[in-house]
């Protein structure tokens, strides 16, 4: 058990871990009687470290046929490539708005607006001076448009014109400058179009390529449930608590990159703190020297980094806001370290 | 035998050439049990209909979202977990999908089923370290992500049923109900000295507090009808528990001739009536502290205890006021307090160990109508005297005794509010 962890934060790790993965799931096998206390703390007793108290998560699973978290985390759509006469790359996706239901939590389901039925959408990757063309075609019942962070015309922005249902646009331009960026829906009422769904990652690499590493993305998202204008479920890549229940699978000393994107709807700031190990912090990932070495990084809507760490020691590392009340509704996950 | 003739003549024979074709429809009556069939034979075509081909989908063009409706119908507290049961008084069954405590997603676990079919019931266990005193809040969500949220203003333990506890709140009870009432009757030797005035004054003192508790139960009926499931239809079923036992007293104390009313016997029921009223009304408020005390807001305790008593001494007052001419025996006086005082004992009781916001409202109902009908009768005795005396009813003594038993229910329920 890796020495810097607080007595707090391995009781954490062992309710979490050890009921939260090995216990929920043969716990939720039999729904139809009630357990008796006894039984029903029995995941967590094999430690010996806490009572008959249940765990922080959610019960029971996501169809992720529907869509998988753990696919999403690493699924990098790179486009089309073709050589265009001047030399430079062009880069071409198809991408279509829809109207979806979508899983954000075992059994909850939410009506939302999607880029190519996921949220968040397809994570579309570049290398800085390629040729982007996005083929949008609006199949949603409302209208949409895409909007781009990172330089571009106005006229490619997004803003204008508003794409009707059935209407299609191309959205046409440089990749520039590198860095980690966004993209979704710009059409009024703006917390709508984005809290029900409608943004992805938008990555362009520096030209000269970062490191190697095992890179994933992150989007920092919410779900207001029952549209009262407050999230009732907070997670990275959609599904409350995916990665706690399936944690990260990553090798001791391998080198990690984050693209973390904070797209968190009505609450102003969101953050990630990594538990047992510390990050280099590239902030929008616009540079290649890094900014800070840090654990925790509180982020506004919007802004987005690249985060950079290795883990020292085998086991699992725990991930959060650290806003305590949106790491409890969801927002909250593991590594799991292996040697 | 006493009809007019014409009108039962045109029953029978209609004058000819009138409203011939009518008298066609009426010439071949089917048999009594067809013409009583038919029309419930249409209405399950009706319904046949409705239900096979849906003749409403043409409503539905956007995919309506369900109407859900949750009630939480008891959370109880034990150490280390939350037991709440569940009603879905939705038109449609709905799936209990996850369960929040604090704002923090919880494990949980449902019997018998995570879906609930209309009107179906279920009960959640949820282990969870609540602190003892302070609020918690659990949430439960359903399929579509509506949360509905249940409040628990301060952690307790719910008292499970058991002899001590038994005894405990049947104690309650006797403090707010009997102990009360019986202190109020023990001024009837004072109010027997009064004169004519006096005890006009304190029959208009009467009157006074039972307008102040028909308020104050009528009040209490609709916060409480609030709680229950919306297809049982809790304001509505108050009104007509009150209507109801309104109508059922009326009738029992209608049977008494007009000349009996102003024997010592007729007065001695108008103080029964009295004591059933204020019996119905300490019911509702035993309720209310037992659940009080079962819900852990027995932080208030020992105070809303004396409250009660000293609010509730008042009301032997007015038990004891229409029979202060006459010498009703111990037993009668036992009896009056009993049946004033007793109700809070069993209020108590139901509201520790049972207690539902259905009953409660029902019972609470039925108080506002047995309130309402021992006003009028009362009142009467007040009307009486007035006439006999060829004085006005609404005197400057009897409106004197009126405010002043409004004001002392008023105040004394500073201690209770």
């Amino acid at each position: 058990m890796p020495r810097t962890l607080s007595r707090r934060e391995f009781l954490k790790l062992g309710t979490v871990g050890t009921l939260g993965i090995a216990g929920t799931a043969a716990l939720r096998q039999n729904p139809a009687a009630i357990a008796p206390p006894s039984d029903a703390s029995m995941p967590g007793m094999d430690d010996g470290m806490h009572g008959m108290e249940g765990s922080n998560i959610t019960t029971g699973e996501v169809d992720t046929s529907r869509f998988d978290p753990m696919k999403y985390l690493t699924d990098f759509d790179y486009g089309k490539t073709s050589t265009l006469p001047n030399g430079r790359t062009l880069r071409e996706w198809d991408v279509f708005a829809g109207d979806k239901e979508i899983e954000v939590a075992p059994g909850i389901f939410f009506p939302a607006w999607t880029y190519n039925g996921q949220v968040p959408g397809p994570t579309f990757r570049c290398t800085e001076g390629d040729r982007l063309r996005f083929n949008f075609l609006n199949a949603s019942a409302h209208p949409h448009t895409i909007h781009f962070h990172g330089i571009h015309p106005p006229a490619m922005d997004g803003i204008t014109p508003n794409i009707p249902p059935g209407g299609r646009f191309t959205y046409e331009f440089d990749a520039q400058p590198f860095g980690l960026h966004l993209y979704h829906c710009h059409t009024m009422p703006l917390k709508r179009h984005i809290h029900k769904g409608l943004y992805g990652t938008f990555i362009i690499d520096p030209p000269q390529g970062r490191q190697p590493a095992k890179e994933m993305v992150m989007m920092m998202n919410g779900f207001d449930t029952n549209f009262d204008g407050e999230n009732e479920i907070y997670a990275v890549n959609t599904v409350a608590f995916h990665y706690a229940k399936h944690p990260i699978q990553v090798k001791v000393g391998e080198l990690i990159r984050v693209y973390l994107v904070n797209i968190t709807e009505f609450d102003p700031i969101n953050s990630l703190h990594l538990h047992a190990g510390m990050y280099k912090l590239f902030r929008t990932g616009t540079r290649l020297d890094y900014y800070e070495y840090t654990d925790n990084v509180i982020m506004g809507q919007g802004e987005r980094h690249v985060l950079e760490f290795t883990l020292e020691y085998p086991g699992l590392h725990m991930f959060h806001a650290h806003q305590s009340e949106l790491a409890e509704l969801g927002w909250m996950g593991m590594f799991e370290a292996k040697s | 035998m006493d009809t007019p003739e014409p009108i039962s003549a045109g029953r029978d024979a209609p004058p000819a050439g009138r409203d011939a074709p009518a008298e066609r429809l009426y010439k071949n009556n089917p048999p009594l049990w067809l013409s009583a069939l038919i029309p419930f034979v249409l209405l399950a075509a009706l319904v046949a209909i409705f239900f096979f081909t849906n003749p409403l989908a043409i409503f539905k063009t956007g995919g309506l979202p369900p109407v859900e409706s949750l009630s939480f119908e008891r959370v109880e507290l034990l150490p280390g977990q939350f037991i709440v049961t569940v009603f879905n008084g939705s038109p449609d069954a709905l799936t209990i999908a996850q369960v929040t405590v604090d704002d923090a997603f919880w494990e949980w676990e449902i019997a018998p089923a995570a879906e609930l079919s209309r009107f179906g019931r279920a009960t959640i266990t949820i282990h969870y370290d609540w602190v003892q005193g302070e609020p918690h809040a659990i949430t439960l969500f359903t399929a579509s992500g509506t949360p509905f949220t249940h409040d628990i203003a301060i952690a307790a333990e719910t008292p499970r049923p058991g002899l001590t506890q038994f005894i405990a709140y049947g104690l309650l009870g006797i403090y707010i109900g009997l102990i009360p009432v019986g202190l109020g009757l023990l001024w009837f030797p004072a109010m027997r000295r009064m004169g004519r005035k006096g005890l006009n004054f304190l029959l208009a003192l009467t009157v006074g507090l039972l307008v102040f508790l028909l308020i104050d139960t009528a009040l209490e009926a609709m916060e409480v009808a609030g709680g229950v499931a919306g297809v049982f239809q809790g304001l509505p079923l108050a009104m007509f528990a009150a209507l109801l036992s309104w109508l059922a007293i009326m009738a029992v104390s209608g049977k008494q001739a007009e000349a009996e009313r102003d024997s010592s016997g007729g007065r001695l029921r108008i103080a029964a009536l009295i004591a059933l009223g204020i019996g119905l009304h300490n019911l509702g408020e035993g309720l209310a502290v037992g659940a009080a005390f079962a819900l852990g807001e027995a932080a208030l305790g020992s105070f809303l205890v004396i409250g009660f008593t000293l609010h509730n001494v008042t009301e032997g007052i007015g038990i004891a006021a229409p029979v202060t001419k006459d010498r009703p025996s111990l037993k009668s006086f036992i009896a009056l307090a009993a049946l004033a005082g007793l109700p809070a004992v069993l209020g108590a009781w139901v509201g520790g160990f049972a207690y539902s916001p259905l009953l409660a409202t029902i019972f609470l109902g039925v108080g506002v109508g047995a309130i309402w009908q021992v006003i009028v009768e009362v009142g009467r005795l007040l009307i009486r005297d007035a006439e006999r005396e060829g004085l006005p009813v609404v005197s400057w003594l009897n409106v004197g005794g009126l405010l002043t038993g409004i004001a002392v229910m008023y105040m004394t329920a500073f201690l209770v509010k």
